[in-house]
């Protein structure tokens, strides 16, 4: 096959992979378009392994075999709750891949064809690679910090010191001076020096990021890796990989500002991290011991069996103990009974974009009974049942009425508005924003109290 | 003049992005789930790179490296889209 043709079969994938994205613009179109991103990809890697210059397949055929084997049996074990762990870990495998293999373009350029006449590295390339390497080294560790977080292998709090910001400023200004330095000298010293500053800087900014930011973060990352596939790309010549990267790193730029639009929270303050620390502490110390009214399951049976509309609000604690299953039997037990049900999803429910909506499908609630915020959110003051389940924060009427509280402007859904709020939560204990929830004082609010999985299967049993 | 063969690269990655923009933006906020793990996925191609070193004859440095960044990449590329599939596969109209 001859260069161009190789070329022409890369643009060819890179199309097949935009169609991927296309289709999932609606759940009909969309495994389609997964099916068009395989072909992309199975197109890019034949075309690569037939050029000339690859001859040894031993190597590549037991690389396939084993990532292909391990990556197949954890997409097909792995729990749906447990999608942001897995899609960190992923991240954190790109931007890996992308240190290796600016680490093997530099050992070896001539198979990549980026050397000058001298034998040396292409100035143009070694500022690429240098981009390269160290995006992907900074998605490699922070990726794997997110995923030690979402996982629960250390604590989701923000992890601060005195002097943080210095520190990463001073390191980040020391990897820009190593990548100019990388441009007038070879040594391996300093490629390797700007890797391993990479690597500690992914660390160090995604420590003090709280728990509850997880959805910007996961988005944040989806984007890093995309940018680190694109500056390989421009290194490698590879059009395939310059234009998927393009889009990956975008498609996550996207996500990281729909999660902070969601939250009211400008993406500089969350990647400067340290939420819920010192600056809410005020609101933590404001909170009462008002009476709230709490009931039972066969309470809440009743007002739901005599509901004409129960919307449910589901969020991280419905995922935390896996209640998606039995809410469904509730709500087609409610169905049956002419209940009409819906689904009303904030965007930063749960730890990644869309976690909520992935959880119900998996417990096959129908995609057309579940409804984004501003879809929905009208229809809270004709309800007579909002159902919140696992959600916190984003119910605080606090964010649409008090401009003191820390979460002032954020927009939430208006459950405040049904009839009767049924509030399932463990206790009274605030959100991760460490406030307290004025929903759980309002007359109409009747407070559920005990595990979600429990909760809802009493309800289940009575009705 | 001769343009550099960098510019035309850069025209395509900036067209990809506005590109991604217009399309990600289409995207239904349902299936926000399944984009991150098929963009996943589709970065992986950055497996070509890893090819291209594990291919020549021997066994050098690079070599090792692509034959570790081909297992990282597959296992990305396998895991991403057969996990895309099943959720997928879960998305369900109501009956009628």
């Amino acid at each position: 096959m001859s260069a161009n043709l190789t070329a022409f079969a890369y643009l060819v994938s890179a199309v097949l992979f935009i169609l991927a994205l296309r289709g999932l613009s609606s759940p009909e179109t969309s495994r389609r378009g997964n099916i068009m991103g395989m072909i992309g990809m199975l197109i890019a890697v034949v075309v690569t392994v037939i050029r000339p210059d690859v001859v040894s397949y031993e190597w590549i055929i037991a690389g396939l075999v084993i990532g292909g084997g391990i990556g197949t049996a954890t997409a097909l074990r792995i729990q749906m709750t447990a999608m942001p762990q897995l899609v960190a870990a992923f991240h954190s495998l790109v931007g890996l891949a992308a240190v290796l293999v600016a680490a093997a373009a530099y050992y070896n350029p001539e198979a990549y064809g980026i050397v000058d006449a001298g034998g040396d590295l292409l100035v143009a390339s070694r500022i690429e690679m240098g981009i390269g390497v160290v995006i992907g080294a900074i998605t490699f560790t922070g990726s794997i910090v997110a995923f030690t977080k979402l996982q629960g292998l250390v604590s989701g709090n923000p992890v601060t010191f005195p002097g943080q910001h210095l520190v990463n400023l001073a390191i980040g200004v020391a990897i820009v001076a190593l990548i100019v330095w990388f441009c007038f000298d070879l040594d391996p010293r300093i490629f390797w020096a700007m890797t391993v500053l990479s690597l500690v800087i992914g660390v160090l900014i995604i420590i003090p990021i709280g728990g509850a930011d997880m959805p910007v973060v996961v988005s944040m990352l989806n984007s890093y890796s995309g940018w680190a596939a694109a500056g390989i790309g421009f290194t490698l010549e590879n059009t395939a990989l310059i234009i998927t990267g393009a889009l990956v790193g975008s498609s996550g730029a996207i996500l990281s500002y729909i999660m902070c639009k969601a939250m009211n929270r400008s993406f500089f303050s969350v990647i400067l991290g340290g939420f819920g620390g010192e600056d809410t502490s005020a609101a933590r110390g404001a909170r009462s011991d008002r009476p709230v009214k709490a009931g039972s399951a066969e309470d809440a049976a009743f007002i739901m069996k005599n509901a004409g509309k129960v919307i449910i609000v589901p969020g991280y604690g419905m995922a935390v103990a896996q209640a998606q299953h039995t809410l469904r039997e509730m709500c087609d037990e409610l169905k049956a009974q002419g209940v009409e049900i819906r689904h009303a999803i904030h965007p930063v429910a749960g730890r990644m974009p869309g976690h909520m909506n992935v959880l119900l499908a998996e417990a096959n609630v129908p995609y057309d009974e579940v409804f984004e915020l501003e879809e929905i959110n009208s229809e809270f003051q004709t309800a007579d049942v909002a159902f919140v389940i696992g959600a916190n924060d984003v119910t605080n009427p606090a964010a649409r009425d008090d401009p003191q509280s820390p979460i002032f402007g954020m927009p939430i859904l208006d459950v405040d508005k049904a009839k009767t709020v049924l509030f399932v939560k463990r206790s009274l204990s605030p959100g991760y924003a460490g406030i307290d929830n004025e929903l759980f004082y309002k007359d109409n609010t009747m407070m559920l109290f005990g595990d979600a999985k429990k909760m809802v299967e009493d309800i289940v049993k009575a009705l | 003049m001769v343009v550099d063969p960098f510019i035309f690269r850069l025209a395509i990655f900036i067209l990809a992005i506005f590109v991604g923009y217009y399309v990600v933006w289409s995207v239904t906020p349902a299936l926000h789930t399944p984009l991150m793990s098929v963009t996943n996925a589709i970065s992986s191609v950055i497996i070509v790179g890893a090819l291209i070193a594990a291919g020549p004859e021997g066994a050098d440095l690079a070599k090792i490296f692509g034959f570790v960044a081909i297992t990282l990449a597959a296992i990305n590329i396998f895991g991403g889209f057969v996990v895309t599939q099943r959720m997928l596969s879960m998305y369900k109209k109501k009956k009628k």
